[in-house]
């Protein structure tokens, strides 16, 4: 795939200075209704509906969501735009329920004239919406992690270029779990689908290591104390499988390391279960030597790259991935870049189709099918990645870091073939 | 785990759902006994505690023992002015109508909700407890040489936990001494037999009201403070407290403190036993169930007094 040469970029700048320019012409007056006219097609913003969970339980992820949106469509916007047209986001609070994502959709493709839609976390919201983008025939591209997508149930409207697949996450985490932490695992996971993926991928992966899964605790997302669950956990267990989301999950943690006291076995977590909170947060302290899978390593790494330099900077995270304003504001690290190679997915999309309004979807989406590789850029600062057109799907590295010393250290990185799957679906077969 | 440990623990952990229950369940109770009103704002009052108790202590930095004393002493108080206020300000002006109320303070409840989330933010914030050392608890084997002292694995509580226990107790029986004792409480249970008659004996019924929302919504409070460094203070942690509590009020019966707190702990034990050995779905089904048969059966509730 083709990056964003510099020569380009500034051929856009100067496109946006001439079209400034004849702005400045048409408010003065002079020939208003020819340049006017002309005028207004060429220099119209891209509108990018932002399907945000602004309230419910996806209130945590949706603000750095959008932050991280925020700061990726200024810099877009100061490289000039999209095909010489600034970008627009236009965001809308979905409440993380279904029903109301799904009149979000209507709201930006009859009251707002957007050309695409995007942003959407929580896999219920996903899976209520993408219907109805498909009845709209409106690009639905979604940074929710959900297996949804590969996995054919959605439609051809709906894609997820930005972030990996819980399946591949999980499918890749069986090995070095099965190598390095123990052979019986026992997991606990949130009672509904995403859930349920953990519970099946992770289950099938690591008993082809030659694991066994003691026992599998399903946990209601809404529950907010969790000692009595605990207590089904068997006592030759080696190794806890953790993953938890929702306002909570703190105490999750927390009544974790009461439970087992001194003598707790070892402990693999999806960083989910400690999205936006602090790792040094009291209570927290038995969580030193355990692992934890990232999408994105919370704290600048000893090595990071340059790309995640940048990213970090401007989305306003520190080094330990926490607001640059409130370092008690810790940011979603792991999942929030989604957004930001998202947007530039798009963006690449629509230059490669020469997007000019909502009548070219269908060229923008067979744009976002024909992609494969995508390097290690500023564009994607979570690392490289490979997009598979017919599944819809990206799939690229994943981490895994060890707690030492109150912070995050990577220990490995898997490659991104080590998170493949066999295609469940071609969404390229579907008509438009 | 073991059947007996196992128990042991469920019972435990139901324990300080029931005490913080408890608490919160008596402030909507007096409200109701009192006022005759329902407040479905009860929820954002408990949620509100949780969340000044976060304000205050983070705001001292000072020693979490200093600021959990501190927010131990004013967010409930925080709270009972901010409630003494919606009184004053709305349901004075609408003549305590009970459907009015009904719909005024789910106004409330929107106002301080989306108050707080614009304010406060989205994310779940800890409150430090202010001592919180694990006990390991033992239990008995009945083995080939007789009883014997075992430590099952993961059968422990905190310190902490216990402690919230012990205070919900102690902040119950004071409750019971001031309205039995006092003359603040038998301007109370004055007003509540007969408010008419309360204002012919001189009784400033508009301010007894006042302060009964007040103190309904400061022991709510109360309660967020006392499990927030268990849980954390969210925005939406308020939904909960709000259903359990009309379903403890209603099985104990609408206005009887002792009935409130017997259906909250009975509420509490229950819902830890029922959802540790089958599912938490099935325990909120059977506890509305039993609402739905103390409705048919005991509509005053267990302990309710009939309707005058």
């Amino acid at each position: 795939m083709s990056k964003y040469p510099l020569s380009d970029i500034s051929r856009r700048q100067a496109l946006k200075k001439l079209a400034v320019g004849a702005g400045a012409i048409a408010s003065s007056g002079t020939l208003p209704g020819l340049i006017g006219h002309s005028q207004a097609q060429s220099t119209q913003p891209i509108r990018i509906g932002f399907q945000v969970h602004r309230t419910g339980i996806g209130a945590a992820y949706g603000r750095w969501y959008d932050r991280t949106t925020t700061a990726a469509v200024k810099r877009i916007n100061e490289q000039g735009g999209i095909n010489g047209r600034m970008v627009e986001i236009v965001a809308e609070d979905d409440g993380t329920d279904p029903k109301r994502g799904a009149e979000v959709l209507e709201k930006f493709a009859s009251k707002h004239q957007c050309d695409v839609s995007f942003g959407t976390l929580f896999s219920h919201v996903v899976m209520g919406s993408s219907p109805r983008a498909g009845e709209l025939k409106m690009p639905y591209f979604v940074v929710s992690e959900g297996h949804h997508v590969a996995s054919g149930q959605l439609n051809r409207y709906t894609l997820q270029p930005g972030i990996t697949d819980v399946k591949s996450q999980v499918e890749a985490m069986g090995p070095y779990v099965a190598k390095n932490l123990g052979k019986k695992v026992t997991m606990i996971y949130p009672d509904f689908a995403f859930g349920h993926d953990h519970r099946d991928y992770f289950s099938t992966a690591f008993e082809n290591q030659g694991g066994e899964i003691l026992a599998k605790i399903a946990i209601p997302p809404t529950e907010t104390s969790f000692t009595k669950y605990f207590a089904k956990i068997p006592r030759d267990t080696e190794v806890i499988y953790h993953v938890m989301v929702g306002p909570a999950v703190l105490t999750f943690v927390k009544e974790m390391g009461e439970f087992f006291g001194p003598s707790k076995p070892a402990i693999f977590g999806f960083i989910d279960s400690l999205e936006a909170v602090d790792i040094a947060s009291p209570g927290l302290e038995f969580l030193e030597g355990t692992y934890f899978w990232e999408g994105n390593p919370r704290y600048a790494q000893a090595d990071q790259s340059s790309h995640d330099k940048l990213y970090r900077a401007a989305v306003g995270v520190d080094n330990n991935g926490a607001s640059v304003t409130d370092s008690k504001d810790v940011s979603t690290y792991a999942h929030m870049f989604g957004c930001w190679e998202t947007l530039y997915i798009i963006k690449a999309g629509m230059e490669s189709c020469d997007y000019k309004g909502p009548a070219d979807r269908s060229k923008l989406i067979e744009a976002v099918e024909a992609m494969s590789d995508m390097p290690l850029s500023d564009e994607h600062p979570q690392g490289a990645k490979i997009f598979n057109g017919k599944t819809h799907q990206a799939f690229g590295h994943q981490y895994i870091s060890k707690v030492n010393g109150g912070k995050l250290e990577l220990v490995h990185t898997t490659s991104i073939e080590d998170t493949f799957y066999e295609d469940e679906v071609d969404y390229t077969k579907q008509s438009f | 785990m073991d059947f007996g440990p196992h128990l042991f623990l469920a019972l435990l952990e139901g324990s300080i759902t029931a005490a913080v229950l408890a608490l919160t369940a008596v402030g909507l109770s007096l409200v109701f006994g009192i006022m005759r009103v329902v407040n479905v704002a009860h929820g954002e009052f408990f949620m509100l505690g949780a969340v000044f108790a976060w304000w205050i202590t983070s705001m001292l930095g000072a020693h979490p023992v200093l600021g959990f004393v501190l927010a131990l002493l004013f967010a409930p108080l925080l709270v009972g002015l901010i409630a003494a206020t919606t009184d004053y300000l709305i349901l004075r002006r609408i003549n305590y109508n009970p459907e009015r109320t009904i719909v005024a303070t789910i106004g409330v409840l929107y106002i301080i909700q989306q108050l707080t989330l614009m304010t406060f933010g989205p994310e779940a914030r800890p409150v430090t407890a202010p001592f919180n050392k694990r006990i390991a608890l033992p239990w008995f084997e009945n083995g080939a040489d007789g009883f014997t002292l075992i430590w099952p694995w993961g059968l422990g509580t905190t310190t902490y936990k216990l402690a919230v226990i012990v205070a919900a107790v102690v902040i119950l029986l004071m409750l019971w001494l001031v309205l039995t004792r006092t003359k603040w409480g038998l301007i109370m249970r004055a007003t509540q037999l007969n408010s008419d008659m309360a204002t012919a004996h001189g009784i400033p019924v508009d301010k007894v009201y006042a302060m009964v929302f007040g103190l309904g919504a400061a022991l709510a409070a109360l309660g967020a403070v006392l499990v927030v460094p268990i849980q954390q203070a969210h925005y939406l942690m308020g939904a909960d407290p709000l259903l359990l509590s009309f379903i403890v009020v209603i099985i104990g019966g609408l206005g009887s403190l002792l009935g409130t707190v017997v259906a909250a702990v009975f509420i509490g034990l229950s819902d830890g036993i029922i959802s540790v050995f089958f599912s938490p779905t099935l325990a909120k089904i059977l506890a509305t169930l039993l609402v739905a048969f103390v409705l048919i059966f005991k509509p005053n509730g267990l302990f309710g007094k009939s309707a005058e």
